[in-house]
């Protein structure tokens, strides 16, 4: 059985951080050349942390299942990264943004990580610009900032709506550097499927070559997962439709618990489904909500088109419901408000699960070219998918599930339950509790990768100096591979009738109606039935084409697919456990009168942490949050 | 809507690859490019045929994984989109549509559709960043950049190292690759101090690499999906003679 140990420093919240780098234990030059650290991963978390870690002179060895790490997901972050940087003097600081991170979460994430993290933002802003990432400026040549959802200052950078492959290209310039200064070798095209644990220790993973179909092995004195999020379990989602849970999921079942898994973030605004073809939803940059406003019809069933419907006959409904952060509220409540008119009956477009964001307003007010620099990669793309040009006409969005806040368990080290194994970036749970405000999760990435990480893991690998090379050779190599072996074996020899898609649409279904934006008993009850069934199915009825020995993108799927189906059944016993709404858990059972979500602090003011028991239900293990700096509070934007 | 798809099928590296021909209904105006050939697969592994071999991920224009040559034109005949935002409205119902993997030397071949584009990431190693290390950078403030530089490096900055250019090219050469990213660096006062070694470094790269030479065609630029305009090839020639 684990036992939790948050680690959390002594003393005043900003101090914490201070002392643990003043108390960590040190490593020299001579022996980090000695010790070897696998990075899997090439996000804006991965490919800081790598980068850092290679800086300083350890060997390191970096996955990612793309032919290049610059094609990471994080690649598709569109709005922006924050920091306290207070450069437009609207009184921001290190202590707000904690604040707006804590409250924007719902006070579900732990204190000393989240004020860590609005510490170290400043510094991630000052190493983008010395490594070149053209973020957006003012005339006077100073750097510009805008505003996003859940704060009321304007500290979020960007470079127009691409940021993330700002970023991103910025962190691998720098991982390239290190891969030619030697510190870094980079493994792409190899997808990780199974931890390797030696005396209760990580020691190595074990990847699928995915051109050759050889399984590899590969060992470290350490193991950072930096893998990303498991949004894509919706099938429908704003990620990249590669992205997967394996890696964390694999973890998991080798003894790293799984924190919180079903707080996922449904994003306002994305282009709305068109056909039932469609992989991916597109999503329309929460900055957009700076400028633009949300409305429906006041009358249902309006159809004349949205530039003939008068002033008088639109409800801009977020201005109305929340007057002090009208358009800007966080997330999780923009995306209910958004379901709560659509299921009303209000919605707009051929499918009526549509809301309006409308340009009308800040064009007339800032003319066209303002808004094209600020958003205009956004209204060309939303463009080429609709047809519709957002300069004359609204925008259609709907929510679309995006992030997860949930993910791997780690103390304040960075460490999961497994001595070793570390999680950076969006695989880990700590710090958006149980909703993420706009553009903190580039910040999170990067702060953990570039300025936190590399502490901790020294401070681990402080203690193992003395252990030689791990060998590749040991029986619990030779176990991993052998389950990998097997699993894939299974997923080629059912030569069923449907296809993984078919199967990942089935799922993602299931997971949108009963775990999604709302969430009740009975739903979620249902749900754990339902999955069950169709992992039964799976199982006996999957169709995956071609060999294990070569380049099989089927094969890819269906051992992605197969780790979600176990994966989503997890997700929904979380929210089951969790009668309380928060942030972007809401359970129906749990709401004030005016159907905002409402908390339950006596009961439910902890971090739900699982871990895996083999056939057996997995075990909770509750890590009590406890408050001291900020006053719990329900949250309001009203 | 119904169309006559030539696929390449190519086995691997070394095999001799040819044209197959596919015959494929029900497609809808809206899917994406990428959407009809997941759907063209999806229909393939029902009737027990071998799927076809092709990247994506983002679907968003971004990650710059998808790309093929489609009529002849690398990521299809419409101008500023990759093949994952091309939609199928833009072609006649009926139509025999021909596609192909980058025909360049540097991107060999891996299956069907599928090429090797590790050439561009040797490219950026031999010099594509400025050798700042974590810990080392100043306040962000107290580099001021003339915006206009700023936003001219940006719109460099955009390239999804897709490989189009170099697929446009009859040289098969990856100046406008190169040169978007000497163009970011040489923009901005941070990239100043290693600008003449990075030209340099990159340049011979990219010849070490089997890039062919540039010869100012400017189909790169005309078949760009990020529309990194050809101006910068000759900032990266000034970068050049001057770093000599
Ligand atoms: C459309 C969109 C827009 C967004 N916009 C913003 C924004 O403006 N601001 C903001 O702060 N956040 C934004 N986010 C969120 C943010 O982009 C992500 O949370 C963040 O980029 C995640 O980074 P990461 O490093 O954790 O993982 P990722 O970028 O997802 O990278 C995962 C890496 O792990 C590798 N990997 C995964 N599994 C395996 C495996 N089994 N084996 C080998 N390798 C593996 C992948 O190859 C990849 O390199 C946005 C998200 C989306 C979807
Ligand atoms: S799939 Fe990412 S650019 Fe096309």
């Amino acid at each position: 059985m684990i036992t939790l140990d948050s680690k959390i420093p002594e003393g005043p919240l900003e101090q914490k951080w201070k002392r643990y780098k003043a108390n960590a234990k040190l490593v020299s030059p001579a022996n980090k050349k000695k010790l070897d650290i696998i990075v899997v991963g090439t996000g804006i978390s991965g490919a800081p942390a790598a980068s850092a870690l290679g800086e300083l002179g350890y060997n390191v060895k970096v996955f990612c299942y793309q032919d290049t790490p610059r094609r990471a997901h994080s690649v598709a972050a569109q709005g922006g990264i924050n920091a306290a940087k207070n450069y437009k003097n609207d009184g921001d600081s290190v202590y707000h943004l904690f604040y707006d991170i804590i409250k924007g979460g719902d006070f579900r994430a732990r204190e000393a990580n989240v004020y860590r993290i609005a510490e170290v933002s400043n510094q991630i802003i000052d190493h983008f610009t010395a490594i070149g990432v053209p973020f957006a400026r003012e005339y006077g040549g100073s750097l510009t900032t805008r505003s996003f959802g859940g704060v009321q200052v304007s500290r979020t950078f960007y470079s127009r709506g691409q940021t993330g492959q700002q970023v991103l290209l910025g962190a691998y310039s720098s991982l390239v550097r290190q891969i030619k200064e030697g510190t870094v070798t980079m493994y792409p095209r190899r997808e990780m499927l199974d931890l390797v644990v030696i005396n209760g220790k990580a020691r190595g993973i074990v990847v699928r070559n995915l051109i050759t179909g050889k399984i590899e092995r590969h060992s470290a004195h350490a193991v950072v997962l930096a893998t990303g999020g498991y949004g894509t379990i919706y099938y429908l989602s704003t990620l990249a439709v590669n992205s997967n849970a394996s890696a964390a999921w694999n973890a998991y079942k080798r003894g790293a618990a799984f924190a919180n898994p079903s707080f996922v973030q449904i994003h306002p605004s994305s282009v709305p489904q068109m056909n039932e073809f469609q992989s991916k939803l597109t999503l329309m940059s929460e900055s957009l909500r700076n400028d633009g406003r949300v409305w429906v019809p006041k009358a249902k069933g309006d159809t004349r088109p949205p530039n003939d419907i008068p002033e008088e006959d639109r409800d801009y409904y977020l201005e109305r419901r929340y007057p002090t952060f009208g358009n800007l509220v966080p997330r999780d409540v923009a995306s209910r408000a958004a379901k709560e008119r659509c299921d009303a009956g209000y919605g707009v477009g051929p499918t009526g699960l549509a809301v309006n964001l409308d340009f009308r307003d800040a064009i007339k007010k800032q003319g066209k070219k303002a808004i094209e620099e600020k958003y205009g990669n956004l209204f060309e793309m939303y463009k080429d998918i609709t047809g519709i040009d957002s300069y004359t006409e609204p925008m259609r969005i709907y929510p679309a599930g995006h992030y997860t806040m949930g993910g791997l368990w780690v103390n304040y080290d960075l460490m999961t339950t497994v001595p070793g194994l570390f999680a950076v970036g969006e695989s880990n749970f700590s710090d958006h509790g149980a909703n993420r405000l706009g553009a903190s999760s580039l910040m999170q990435g990067a702060g953990d990768g570039y300025f936190i990480l590399p502490y901790t893991i020294s401070n681990y690998l402080a203690s193992e100096i003395k252990t030689p090379r791990i060998n590749t050779d040991t029986i619990e190599f030779q176990e991993a591979e052998a389950r990998s072996a097997e699993k894939i074996k299974r997923l080629l020899s059912i030569k069923g009738k449907q296809t993984a898609t078919t199967f990942h649409k089935k799922l993602g279904k299931i997971m949108w109606d009963h775990c999604g934006m709302t969430r009740n008993e009975k739903g979620l009850t249902e749900a754990i039935g339902l999955i069950r069934e169709l992992r039964e199915e799976f199982w006996k009825d999957l169709n995956v084409p071609g060999r294990a020995d070569e380049l099989n993108q089927e094969l890819e799927k269906a051992g992605r697919v197969a780790d979600f189906l176990e994966l989503g059944e997890l997700m929904i016993t979380d929210a089951l456990n969790r009668r309380e709404s928060c942030g972007a858990h809401f359970r129906e059972e749990s709401q004030t009168p005016d159907h905002e979500a409402l908390r339950n602090d006596d009961e439910y003011a902890y971090v739900a942490v699982w871990e895996y028991n083999g056939d057996q239900p997995p075990i909770l293990h509750k890590e009590e949050l406890k408050f001291e700096f900020v006053e719990l509070k329900q949250r309001s934007y009203k | 809507m119904k169309f006559k798809l030539k696929i390449w099928k190519q086995r691997d590296a070394h095999s001799r690859g040819s044209f197959v021909t596919y015959d494929l209904d029900g497609v809808a105006p809206e899917m994406s490019f990428i959407e009809m050939l997941t759907y063209l697969n999806e229909t393939l592994i029902g009737k027990g045929d071998e799927p076809v071999t092709f990247e994506h991920d983002c679907h968003e224009g971004i990650c710059g994984s998808c790309g093929m040559y489609i009529n002849g034109y690398p990521h299809g005949p419409v101008k500023g989109l990759t093949t994952c935002l091309l939609s199928m409205r833009y072609f006649k119902d009926g139509e025999t549509i021909v596609i192909e993997p980058w025909r360049a030397k540097p991107f060999p071949v891996i299956k069907d559709l599928m090429v090797d584009r590790t050439s561009f990431d040797k490219i950026q190693q031999a010099g594509g960043f400025i050798s700042i290390s974590v810990g080392a950078a100043p306040e962000a403030n107290a580099i001021p950049v003339r915006k206009h530089s700023s936003d001219l490096a940006f719109d460099a900055s955009v390239c999804i190292g897709c490989g189009a250019c170099v697929a446009a090219c009859k040289n098969a050469s990856a100046m406008l690759f190169v040169s978007a990213k000497i163009s970011q660096y040489a923009l901005l006062p941070q990239g100043r101090p290693e600008g003449k070694d990075r030209v340099r470094a990159m340049i011979a790269e990219m010849d070490k690499q089997g890039f062919g030479s540039c010869s100012n065609t400017g189909a790169c630029e005309a078949q760009c999906p990020k529309q990194i305009k050809l101006f910068n090839i000759a900032r990266l020639n000034r970068e050049y003679f001057k770093a000599y």
